[in-house]
């Protein structure tokens, strides 16, 4: 068995309640590492072969939560939630910070495998190798806030119960949906520690679907054993202490980019990306931190970053909200791009969209693109049940929010996420409304811009990624540059937060993975080899589509329309993207990752990794 | 660091906690030699996110969990003022936890014996690493004629505490 695992996954099918065990071979775990990548794996091997058949939100998904060698080890803990996705109807890798695959690992699991649905809504209960399939019927429409309390409070109960003499039990890790899971919200997320969330992807909507609440874990083990635990030490302690150094990171996290990103990189979403600059100053970080934080350090299992921050408004309309601070994305998306210029408003927001299960970003997305068809007329009060998203407005965005969360009203639509509602007002209104959503192949796109040129993705980022709009996943050239998807999947697949490797040398993950697992890995096996096989996966899974959608290279590997049009304020005023050069780049990348002109994986290259298979699939594409 | 010779005392400020849970694995690297969240002497709670606090052995001045103990397994270190576990002699009968005020005490969760912090001999690993991480939350002193015994407490009256003290009445709900 391979050091750094526990060597066993649990799979459990709701619809028949049976509950085991399974195993892979090291050489998968070897070549697939865990997270992201063994997600590629499994949906592929399980669900390649009718993949375009398979509707995301049916029974027959399979849903993954997925730690890697690294969980645990390398600082930052975090999760990764997969499976085919609602948003894309691809496979997003979706990882989320907290102590669970910490606990999952102690409990003697790499990860767990739900299929099928349950009848009734549950909540799987897991105590080392006691598994339990409970009623959730008391929590089922309970936000996350609730949720939380009622199954700490309940699952430590059931713990001192069955182990008296233990002493007092800490609190299990809880993975959850609020009310917009359950209600199969396409930008719902999987929540964790009330703020925390598993949002690209719409997992949230996949559990939903599956009637499956939460899923607690209590792991009393170790961590696996590791090939050398010195070296692990030795290589934890340059991490921190380079983290350590970076006192203003630690401080802020990202949310001194709320200000920074609009008035100086110029990228921010202001409005549905109408502008991307700002020099609003009441929106800068010393408002944030001397009016709402409240804990300024806030972090997740081994983390020197700790970059977030507990933030609660003290005083007037939004008193009592309590969120962790926003951080850019969504001090951009449930600020800026709402026309919110303040902390407490956005604190409120955010605090609101973690009690509904919603995706900030995604939701911040398409409560935008409803802002701008509201300015401009397309969408009417009647059209919202009376609600009138002005700019600026916190109390219409957070109704509609509600709305959608709940499925009600004109909530049930906008339910379906920016592009799929997009396609539908289209329809009713008889006018192109995509020209006005911002998102790519279902997934809308993270707060950084393209058109100043100053921010990290490139013109292609977005276009290209097998992830869609995932700003956390990017395409660009070189393949192995740090920022790079291929990179991306190296995280997400050993499983921990990306965070704290910003100051190190870029070879150290690569010198950690060994530590822990005893394997040998270059970047360039990495890069030209495995993560290029899993990106080949999940390339070939999102062009397979699903029952309801599926994506053209030669129209959807595309820019939203907004990207073309010229920057119209600020330091970048006029800039945009030039389309000869988008395609010229596009062209570069599809050489690079090995599509053909079409943006389809070429057979040879395919069968050089071993993916004949998935070129047999491809085939009807060509 | 040096080690102190007189007994030491871990000065707690429990609002500071990051939840970053450093101390767990130090604890535990430094007595397991594995991370092993469960079998650390020091125990990060978080049973209200954002209240996380670290629950760990008060050394009350008239060691209650000392005197309860029928097979004399629990002992004080003269140098430290640690409780000691002797685990051949240890039970697992549980009395001392509920003899704790704070309920402090847990069994190790593959073998049967108690765990009690133990001041890892005078230079505690958890303060260690709170300290490089400049979080503050843990700091040893020299041990005076405090009542120390206060801050033996349950993880429940904790964090009903920490609740008031960060999220003010509303914290009341979240219990």
């Amino acid at each position: 068995m391979t050091f750094g695992y526990t060597g066993k996954f649990l799979e459990v099918d709701l619809s028949t309640e049976n509950i085991k065990e399974i195993k892979f071979d090291d050489e998968v775990l070897g070549e697939y590492i865990g997270g992201r990548g063994f997600a590629a794996k499994i949906l592929w091997d399980r669900l390649g072969s009718k993949w375009e058949t398979i509707n995301p939100l049916g029974p027959e998904n399979t849903l993954l939560f997925l730690t890697g060698p690294l969980t645990g080890f390398f600082p930052g803990g975090r999760i990764c939630v997969s499976g085919k996705s609602p948003q894309s109807n691809g496979v997003v890798g979706s990882t989320v910070a907290g102590e669970f695959g910490v606990e999952l690992k102690c409990a003697g699991y790499d990860g767990i495998i739900i299929t099928g649905e349950a009848e009734k809504p549950v909540y799987l209960f897991i105590k080392d190798s006691d598994v339990e399939i409970r009623n959730a019927s008391h929590v089922w429409g309970k936000d996350a806030k609730q949720t939380v309390t009622l199954l700490t409070k309940e699952c430590r109960g059931l713990l001192k119960k069955r182990f008296p003499h233990y002493g007092e039990w800490k609190e299990p890790s809880i993975l959850y949906v609020g009310p917009a899971g359950e209600n199969k919200v396409r930008t719902a997320i999987v929540g964790a520690k009330w703020t925390h969330a598993a949002g690209y992807g719409g997992y949230g909507a996949v559990m939903g679907s599956k009637k499956l609440k939460a899923i607690a874990v209590k792991g009393t083990g170790p961590l696996p054993e590791v090939a050398d635990m010195e070296k692990v030490k030795q290589l934890t302690q340059v991490i921190c202490e380079d983290v350590y150094e970076n006192e203003l990171w630690r401080r802020w996290g990202t949310g001194s980019a709320g200000y920074e990103v609009g008035a100086t990189t110029s990228s921010e979403p202001i409005r549905n990306w109408q502008e991307e600059w700002h020099d609003e100053k009441s929106f800068g970080v010393d408002k944030f931190e001397n009016r709402v934080w409240i804990k300024p350090y806030w972090g997740d299992f081994g983390c020197p970053t700790t970059c977030l921050k507990i933030a609660m408004v003290k005083t007037g309309r939004f008193k009592g909200a309590i969120t962790d601070n926003p951080d850019y994305e969504l001090q951009a998306y449930l600020g800026t791009n709402f026309g919110i210029f303040t902390p407490e408003e956005n604190v409120f927001l955010s605090s609101l969209i973690d009690d509904l299960g919603l995706c900030g970003i995604q939701t911040g997305n398409l409560l935008g693109f409803v802002g701008e068809l509201f300015q401009r007329g397309i969408l009417t009060k009647q059209d919202l049940d009376g609600l009138e998203p002005k700019w600026g407005d916190a109390e219409a965005f957070a109704a509609l929010a509600r709305k959608i969360a709940f499925r009600e009203g004109i909530g049930d639509m906008l339910a379906e996420g920016t592009y799929r509602a997009a396609l539908k007002i289209g329809e009713m209104k008889n006018v192109d409304v995509l020209q006005y959503a911002v998102q790519c192949k279902g997934i809308s796109l993270g707060a950084h811009g393209i058109r100043s040129g100053k921010d990290y993705p490139e013109i292609i980022s977005y276009a290209c990624s097998v992830q869609g709009g995932d700003h956390t996943s990017v395409a660009c050239l070189p393949l192995d540059d740090s920022r790079s998807e291929l990179i991306m999947i190296f995280h997400d697949s050993a499983v921990y937060c990306y965070f704290n490797i910003f100051g190190i040398p870029r070879n150290l993950k690569f010198e950690f993975y060994k530590a822990v697992t005893g394997l040998e890995l270059t970047q360039e096996q990495w890069v030209n080899t495995k993560a290029l096989r899993i990106l080949q996966l999940q390339r070939a899974m999102l062009l397979l589509g699903g029952p309801d959608l599926k994506w053209k290279p030669k129209i959807h590997d595309e820019n939203p329309a907004r990207f073309y049009e010229p920057l119209p304020s600020g330091p970048y005023k006029g800039k945009t993207v030039d389309k000869a050069k988008f395609e010229e780049d596009k062209k570069r990348y599809y050489e690079a990752v090995g599509w053909d002109e079409n943006g389809i994986p070429k057979s040879m290259v395919l069968r050089k990794l071993g993916l004949e298979d998935a070129d047999k699939a491809l085939e009807k594409l060509r | 660091m040096t080690t102190k010779k007189e007994p030491i005392w871990i000065a707690r400020d429990f609002s500071k906690c990051s939840g970053c849970r450093k101390c767990e694995i130090a604890c535990s690297l430094f007595h397991e030699n594995r991370i092993w969240p469960e079998a650390s002497r020091i125990r990060v709670f978080m049973l209200v996110p954002g209240l996380e606090f670290p629950h760990f052995c008060a050394q009350c001045e008239d060691y209650p969990c000392v005197e309860t103990c029928q097979v004399k397994a629990l002992s004080i270190d003269s140098k430290t003022g640690a409780v000691l576990v002797d685990e051949e002699k240890c039970t697992g009968c549980a009395q001392c936890i509920d003899a704790c005020p704070g309920r402090v005490p847990h069994m190790h969760p593959t073998e049967n014996h108690i765990l009690i912090c133990d001041l890892c001999g005078g230079d505690p690993q958890c303060v260690k690493v709170c300290q490089e991480g400049k979080w503050n939350v843990l700091k040893t002193v020299s041990k005076k004629n405090y009542a120390y015994k206060l801050y033996a407490r349950t993880p429940e009256e904790i964090t009903q505490d920490l609740a008031v003290k960060m999220y003010g009445e509303l914290g009341e709900e979240f219990l």
